[in-house]
C-alpha cells in the first residue's frame, strides 16, 4: 500500500518534472514591436573578485538601454565552461543565451553546430574594425560564429621588489631564469618561478621558443612529437627539477596566484586576464610594484600564444534578438574601453586602442606589441580538443610518471587519433 | 542476488503463461491459470505495481538497452543526431560491432586502469574492514562514553560526501594544506600529497577508507551485539584466550555480516566516483584514474565526447561486477555457508 502510494507519486513528480521542461519556453524576443525583450542568459568565465565586477556592470548598463531585457549574468569558473556548455547544449537544455567562448573553443562549438551563424545580425557592426588576428578564430566555414571580446598573449610577471633585493633583472631567456632563480634563492629565500603544472596552455610559450608547434595545419601535419617538442617538455622539467619553478598538479590556479600575490615566489607566466587579480594581492597594494616582461626565449625565440575570448551566441537560444544586441553591446568600443580602463584587457577593436583608457594603461600599452607577434594558434574544430592529450603528458613529465620523449611521442600519436587523416 | 531472484521470477512468470496459453486453445474451458487467478485475485496490488515496473524500465531498462547499443556503434559527439535551434544534424554514426570491445581488451588503457581499479578496490575494502572491525571490538565493550565515541565515528558518514572530498582537498594542498603544516612544524618536508603519483594514490585510498569505515564499524558492531554472551562466558570457563575467543567465536559469529558488508563495499568501491573525480580528477596525470572515472571522462570531459567507448567501459563494468558477485556467491556457498 504504501509503496504504491509512493510509486504514483513519483510518478506524478516525473510528469510535472517533463511538462516543466516542456513549458520552459520564454517570449521569444519579440523584436516584432521593434523593441527588445526577454531574458537573455549570459555565461561569463572572467575571474571572480575582480573581472566579473566590472562585466555585471556593463551587462547592468545592456539593461537600461533596453528596459524590456533582463540579462541574467551566470559566473562560471574558466576551467568548467567548456565542459559545462557542450554538456548543456548537447543535451539541449539550460545551455546560456550567450557564452563567453575562449578562441579555441569557438570553432569547435561551431564545427557541432551549437553556436548561430552571427553574419548579417545586429551582433556585428563595423567588422573591418576588428583586428584581423582576432578575427581568425570566429569564423568556420566562411562564417563567422562569434564576437572577439578580448585578446591576449602571455608574459612574465615579476615582483619587482624581490628582484631588486636578489639584485637581478627580468630574465630574457630560460639560462637567464635559471641563474636568476638561483640568487633569487640565495638572496631572499623564495622560489624562482611558479610554472602550472595542471593546465597545458602554460606550457606553449615553452613548446613555441624552442621553435616547436602542436601542428601544422597547413601541411595537416602533428608537429608535437618533433625534436622541439622533446626539448620543450626537457625544458619545463628542467626548470622544476633543479628548483627554479614550482609546480602544483591539481590546484594549480589558486596555488599560483597566492604564492605570487603573498610574494613566495618571484615570478609566473601569466596574462592579462590576471593583472586586475593579481593587483587585489598584498604584495602588490603599491601598484608599481608588479612588472612584466616578454617571457623568457627558448632556445629559438620568444614564443607567446595568442588568446582571446569571443562571444557567442548559442544556436537554441529562444532570444536571438536580443542576444545578437547584447553580444554587440558588449563588443562595442565603448564596453572594451572599460574593460580596457578598469580590467587593463586587450580591445579587439582598432579604435578602442585609440580611446583614452586604453591609452592611459600600462599593461595594455605593454601586450599590444606582444599580441602582435604572438603564435597563432590553428583554428580548426580541434583545436581546443589538443589540450587534453597534451595536459596528460606535460602533468606526467612534471611529476616523473614519463619521459619527455615519451610524452611527446604519446601526445603525437593521440593527434593523428583525433585528426583523421593527418600526418 | 538481486539480479538472479528477479530472473528468475520473470522465468517462471513467462513458463506460466506459455503453458496456459496452450492449454486454453483445447475444447474443454481451461480452469484459471495461476496468473490469471493471481490477477483476479491480487489485481489491486499488481496495479499499484504497474506504476515502479514502469517507472524502473524507464530509468534503468531504457538506458541499459541504450547504452549496450551504443557500445557497440562509433558514436561520437560529432555523429549523433542533435536539434540545436535552427541546426538540424541527423545521426551519422553506424554499427561496428564488437570492434570496441576488442579494441579496450587488447588495447592497454583499459587494463592498466583495471590494474589500479583493482588494488583501490581491494585496498580500500581490506583497511576499511579491518579498521571497522578494530573499531567495532573496542566499542563493544562498556567503556565511559560509548555513545560520544560512537557518535564522533559515525559523523563522516553523516556529512555529504562530496563536502568530506573537498575539507580533503584542502587539507593536502601542497603549499596551503593543514598537513603540510602540520608537518612543516615538527621539521619534516612537505609531501606532495596530490602531485605525487604514488602519495595520490595513498591520498585517494586514506580519504576512502575516512569515509566508509562508519559504515563497516556500525553494520560489523550490530553483527558483534547479536552474538550470545553466554559463547564467550563458556569459552571462558574453558580457559580460551582473548584470541581464541575473538578467532572461534567472533570471527564466526559475524560472518552472515561480513559478508554482506564486503560483497556491498566491493561493489560502491569499485564505482566510488565522487572521491576520485573531486580530489584527483583521475590525475596526476591518469595515475588514479579508476573504471568509472574514466568512462565519464570519455563521455563528458574529452573533445570530442566518445559515447562509444564510454558505453564500453560502463558495460564492461557491469559484467565484472556481476561476475564477481556470481563467484563471490559461489565461493561461500561451497565454503557450506549459505546467506
Amino acid at each position: 500500500m504504501r509503496r504504491g502510494i509512493t510509486a504514483t507519486a513519483l510518478v506524478a513528480a516525473l510528469a510535472l518534472a517533463a511538462t516543466a521542461c516542456g513549458s520552459d519556453g520564454k517570449s521569444d524576443g519579440g523584436s516584432s514591436s521593434g523593441e527588445l525583450s526577454g531574458t537573455v542568459t549570459w555565461w561569463d568565465t572572467s575571474s571572480v573578485g575582480s573581472e566579473d565586477k566590472v562585466f555585471k556592470k556593463l551587462a547592468a548598463g545592456f539593461e537600461k538601454k533596453h528596459p524590456k531585457v533582463k540579462v541574467k549574468y551566470v559566473s562560471v569558473p574558466f576551467g568548467d565552461a567548456q565542459n559545462k556548455f557542450k554538456n548543456a547544449a548537447q543535451a539541449g537544455s539550460s545551455a546560456p543565451d550567450v557564452i563567453r567562448s575562449e578562441v579555441a573553443w569557438t570553432p569547435d562549438f561551431a564545427s557541432l553546430g551549437y553556436l548561430a551563424p552571427l553574419d548579417g545580425t545586429a551582433a556585428l557592426k563595423n567588422q573591418d574594425d576588428f583586428l584581423p588576428q582576432a578575427v581568425a578564430s570566429t569564423k568556420y566555414e566562411d562564417k563567422t560564429f562569434a564576437v572577439p571580446q578580448v585578446i591576449d598573449s602571455m608574459g612574465i610577471f615579476y615582483n619587482k621588489k624581490l628582484m631588486e633585493k636578489a639584485g637581478v633583472e627580468p630574465p630574457t631567456n630560460l639560462d637567464e631564469l635559471k641563474s636568476s632563480a638561483k640568487k633569487i634563492k640565495d638572496k631572499t629565500g623564495k622560489t624562482g618561478l611558479y610554472l602550472r603544472g595542471d593546465d597545458p596552455y602554460f606550457f606553449l610559450s615553452f613548446l613555441y621558443g624552442e621553435g616547436g608547434d602542436l601542428v601544422d595545419a597547413k601541411t595537416k601535419t602533428v608537429t608535437v612529437d618533433r625534436p622541439e617538442g622533446v626539448k620543450a617538455f626537457k625544458a619545463v622539467k628542467d626548470l622544476v627539477d633543479d628548483g627554479t619553478a614550482k609546480t602544483d598538479a591539481s590546484d594549480g590556479w589558486e596555488n599560483m596566484m597566492q604564492a605570487f600575490k603573498n610574494g613566495d615566489v618571484a615570478m609566473m607566466i601569466n596574462g592579462p586576464w590576471a593583472v586586475a587579480d593579481t593587483l587585489t594581492g598584498k604584495e602588490f597594494t603599491d601598484k608599481d610594484n608588479l612588472g612584466i616582461a616578454t617571457v623568457p626565449a627558448g632556445s629559438a625565440a620568444h614564443g607567446a600564444p595568442q588568446g582571446g575570448h569571443n562571444l557567442a551566441v548559442y544556436a537554441g537560444s529562444k532570444n536571438l534578438e536580443a542576444s545578437y544586441a547584447f553580444v554587440e553591446y558588449m563588443t562595442s568600443v565603448e564596453s572594451q574601453a572599460t574593460t580596457a580602463g578598469e580590467l587593463n584587457l586587450l580591445p579587439t577593436r582598432t579604435s578602442a586602442y585609440a580611446k583614452k583608457e586604453a591609452v592611459n594603461s600600462e599593461i595594455v600599452g605593454f601586450f599590444k606589441p606582444v599580441v602582435e607577434t604572438a603564435v597563432e594558434r590553428p583554428w580548426i574544430p580541434e583545436g581546443g580538443s589538443l589540450f587534453a592529450p597534451l595536459g596528460i603528458e606535460y602533468t606526467k613529465v612534471l611529476t616523473g610518471q614519463t619521459t619527455p620523449e615519451k610524452a611527446a611521442k604519446a601526445t603525437g600519436d593521440a593527434y593523428r587519433k583525433l585528426l583523421d587523416g593527418w600526418k | 542476488m538481486a539480479v538472479h531472484t528477479s530472473q528468475s521470477v520473470v522465468k517462471a512468470a513467462g513458463g506460466n503463461t506459455a503453458r496456459g496459453r496452450s492449454r486454453g486453445t483445447g475444447t474443454p474451458p481451461p480452469a484459471p491459470g495461476r496468473i490469471r487467478r493471481g490477477l483476479s485475485t491480487h489485481w489491486y496490488a499488481w496495479t499499484m505495481v504497474a506504476p515502479v515496473v514502469v517507472v524502473i524500465g524507464v530509468i534503468i531498462g531504457y538506458p541499459l538497452v541504450r547504452g549496450i547499443y551504443l557500445s557497440m556503434t562509433d558514436a561520437t559527439e560529432r555523429n549523433v543526431a542533435r536539434t540545436i535551434g535552427v541546426n538540424e544534424m541527423p545521426a551519422t554514426y553506424k554499427f561496428v560491432g564488437a570492434d570496441n570491445y576488442i579494441e579496450a581488451l587488447t588495447g592497454s588503457q583499459f587494463l592498466g586502469t583495471l590494474g589500479w581499479t583493482l588494488v583501490w578496490t581491494v585496498s580500500c575494502v581490506s583497511i576499511t574492514f579491518a579498521l571497522g572491525m578494530g573499531l567495532a571490538n573496542i566499542l563493544n565493550r562498556r567503556i565511559a562514553g560509548r555513545s560520544a565515541y560512537r557518535m564522533a565515528l559515525i559523523l563522516p558518514w553523516a556529512i555529504p560526501g562530496f563536502v568530506s572530498v573537498f575539507a580533503w582537498r584542502f587539507l593536502y594542498n601542497e603549499e596551503r594544506g593543514l598537513l603540510n603544516s602540520l608537518l612543516g612544524g615538527v621539521g619534516v618536508d612537505g609531501i606532495p600529497w596530490l602531485n605525487d603519483p604514488t602519495w595520490a594514490k595513498f591520498a585517494v585510498i586514506a580519504v576512502n577508507v575516512w569515509l566508509g569505515v562508519p559504515f563497516m564499524m556500525v553494520a560489523l558492531l550490530g553483527g558483534l551485539q547479536s552474538i550470545p554472551s553466554e559463547q564467550y562466558e563458556a569459552a571462558e570457563m574453558d580457559g580460551a584466550t582473548a584470541w581464541q575467543r575473538f578467532r572461534h567465536i567472533t570471527l564466526p559469529g559475524l560472518r552472515p555480516v561480513s559478508t554482506t558488508v564486503i560483497l556491498l563495499s566491493t561493489i560502491w568501491t569499485f564505482n566510488m566516483f565522487p572521491v576520485i573525480f573531486l580530489l584527483t580528477r583521475g590525475g596526476p596525470g591518469e595515475a588514479t584514474q579508476i573504471l568509472v572515472t574514466q568512462a565519464y571522462k570519455f563521455s563528458f570531459e574529452i573533445n570530442p565526447r566518445d559515447f562509444a567507448q564510454s558505453s564500453t567501459w560502463g558495460v564492461l563494468i557491469l559484467v565484472l561486477l556481476m561476475l564477481f558477485a556470481v563467484i563471490y556467491r559461489r565461493v561461500l556457498r561451497t565454503q557450506g555457508e549459505n546467506w
